[in-house]
């Protein structure tokens, strides 16, 4: 991808970037306290973004450290909502654990059960699909189109098989419906919401005490930087390979099972929808760079959200598609890419 | 018993061949340069030494045990360290991140051996938690080669450490390059500056279209009026 500079996991953001980024968001909120647009499109927007945000960062790690662009990531989303489907809706339930409505939540306890397995899942299979399909291709030497095409196929793979097993239609976890939270102007909030940014909060602040602390997260940043030089220095590049795939994998099940409390709804397509708003906010924080995905996701999140108040919802992907396109033309290293 | 012995190596990329059987010796605590002109395959030995690129023919030793083809991580656990011509550093880690990943082969406790090479590169500790990245030419290769020490090797393949950098810096990497190999530390050095590094060498080689052309000890290349002539510019 020539002119797409790769920015590596570089922690301490860019700071001219960082302040437009600031402005932009006191424009938007003036504009939102001023009644131009409608605070609560900008509110929910942002939760959408963090949903959008756990995904992108697994992406952008998969492509700073595997060097391709990982189509199936919207699929691996899918399968982690449907896997917690069946733990909710099936297994737990089996064993007496049907509870929901926990507090102001829709969901109850069991969730906390159904995530977990989830993740682990959807890590087993990444790490799976590694060793059967993408390190085979690796020891080849082939290309990332190579790679990124053969991850389209992985795509469409796992979304026959949720196809398959579940069947076309939409589904729902066991839930109840309880009050939003009313706030001022108009915003109002569904309780899930909360839940969805503490633990993305909880992850995204796990990440990076892993990246920064951890001697299995410095090597992974390593070989983001340089995996050539990551071999001779001796680090295990291999085990590198599986790490990201599995913490990415591990990201990319939470952000579906939230996605699915998030809109209330599974339906087989979801993550495949949602993988151009996942690159759109991969591109716009510089490829490989996780920290600026998260806010290329926020603002993903932010516009898609407010544009509907002009247009019908259903064009939502296209304003992601915009942004992508015009922050390829204009600034293909991302907000945060710095030249080296 | 040789430190490293390489014998008759034939390699190089896909089907072009580029080394057509060098062999080269290096003894223990001696600094060995290679020298040559530029495309002579003096990168291409220091890879296929390392186990970077796969020899068609012949085989390398080190420490009496054959390591022909041995992926890197074997080779850093055993004690031979190669440091790249360029992109040596790990630009987005801190520099004491960078000497930390040097050490990611070793389980054990190494603050002692960090502080060793903070104390051999006194520049570094001053900007231990700046992005290596900031770093000067100079500072970047003094990193690459303070990364390399954090295993204590036994051996260092050093591919051009002076490169690209100013004259007074070339002499202060040399330096240290005296110094590594004081404290026991065997080095086989690839140098464009053949004058200086032959002045520090036990021995060197002459490679020429990746073949042997001539080895003597380092003095004895430097007074050859053929050698002279050639290689070292007149």
């Amino acid at each position: 991808m020539a002119g797409m500079r790769k920015t590596s996991l570089r922690l301490p953001f860019h700071w001219t970037a960082g302040y437009s980024v600031l402005l932009g968001l006191v424009v938007v909120l003036i504009l939102a306290f001023t009644s131009v647009i409608k605070l609560e499109l900008v509110v929910n927007g942002l939760f959408l973004g963090t949903i959008i945000g756990l995904g992108a960062i697994g992406l952008s790690l998969v492509y700073g450290i595997h060097g391709f662009a990982h189509i199936a990531h919207g699929d691996f989303m899918t399968l982690g909502a449907y896997t917690s489907l069946f733990t909710l809706g099936v297994f737990l339930p089996r064993i007496g654990l049907d509870n929901v409505g926990l507090g102001p939540f829709t969901f109850g306890y069991p969730l906390f059960i159904a995530l977990p397995l989830s993740m682990l899942f959807l890590v087993a299979l990444a790490i799976g699909l590694d060793k059967g399909i993408y390190s085979r291709l690796r020891r080849r030497g082939v290309s990332s189109v190579v790679m990124a095409m053969t991850s389209l196929g992985v795509a469409i793979a796992l979304r026959g098989l949720v196809q398959f097993v579940w069947g076309g239609g939409t589904e729902q976890y066991p839930r109840v419906s309880k009050d939003f939270y009313q706030l001022p102007m108009g915003v109002r909030i569904p309780p899930d919401n909360l839940f969805i940014v503490a633990l993305t909060v909880i992850m995204v602040v796990a990440l990076y005490l892993f990246l920064t602390r951890t001697r299995t997260g410095k090597a992974m940043r390593a070989t983001s930087d340089n995996a050539e030089l990551a071999r001779v220095t001796g680090i295990n590049t291999e085990h590198v390979l599986w790490w990201t795939w599995a913490i990415s994998a591990a990201l990319a099940a939470t952000a579906g099972v939230l996605l699915a409390v998030f809109q209330a709804q599974l339906f087989p397509i979801m993550g495949w929808r949602f993988l151009i708003p996942l690159f759109a906010a991969v591109i716009l924080g510089g490829i490989g760079n996780p920290w600026g995905a998260l806010i290329g996701a926020l603002i993903i999140g932010v516009s898609s959200e407010v544009s509907t108040q002009w247009l019908n919802p259903a064009y939502k992907t296209v304003i992601s598609f915009a942004i992508m396109i015009v922050m390829l033309l204009l600034r293909p290293r991302g907000i945060f890419g710095v030249r080296d | 018993m040789s430190l490293l012995e390489a014998r008759d190596i034939v390699a190089g990329y896909g089907e072009t061949e580029i080394l057509h059987g060098v062999s080269i010796t290096v003894e223990k605590n001696q600094i060995v340069t290679i020298i040559g002109p530029n495309g002579s395959g003096k990168s291409t030995l220091l890879k296929t030494i390392f186990g970077l690129l796969r020899p068609k023919q012949g085989s390398v030793r080190f420490n009496g045990e054959d390591i022909t083809g041995t992926p890197p991580e074997t080779m850093v656990r055993k004690g031979l360290c190669y440091v790249p011509q360029s992109s040596n550093v790990f630009p987005s880690l801190s520099i004491h991140e960078n000497l930390e990943m040097g050490a990611f082969v070793r389980k054990d406790d190494y603050s002692q051996r960090i502080r060793e090479v903070y104390d051999l590169f006194p520049d570094l500790i001053k900007r231990k938690n700046d992005r290596a990245g900031t770093l000067s030419g100079g500072q970047r290769q003094m990193l690459a080669v303070a990364r390399a020490l954090m295993v204590d090797p036994v051996m260092l393949l050093l591919d051009e450490p002076s490169a690209g950098l100013a004259p007074n810096l070339v002499a202060s990497v040399l330096q240290i390059i005296i110094g590594i190999n004081q404290a026991g530390v065997a080095i086989l050095l690839v140098e464009q500056n053949a004058r200086e590094a032959l002045k520090l060498s036990s021995r060197g080689y002459i490679l020429a279209s990746g073949q042997n052309q001539l080895e003597d000890d380092g003095n004895k290349l430097l007074n050859n009026p053929d050698v002279a002539r050639l290689y070292l510019g007149g």
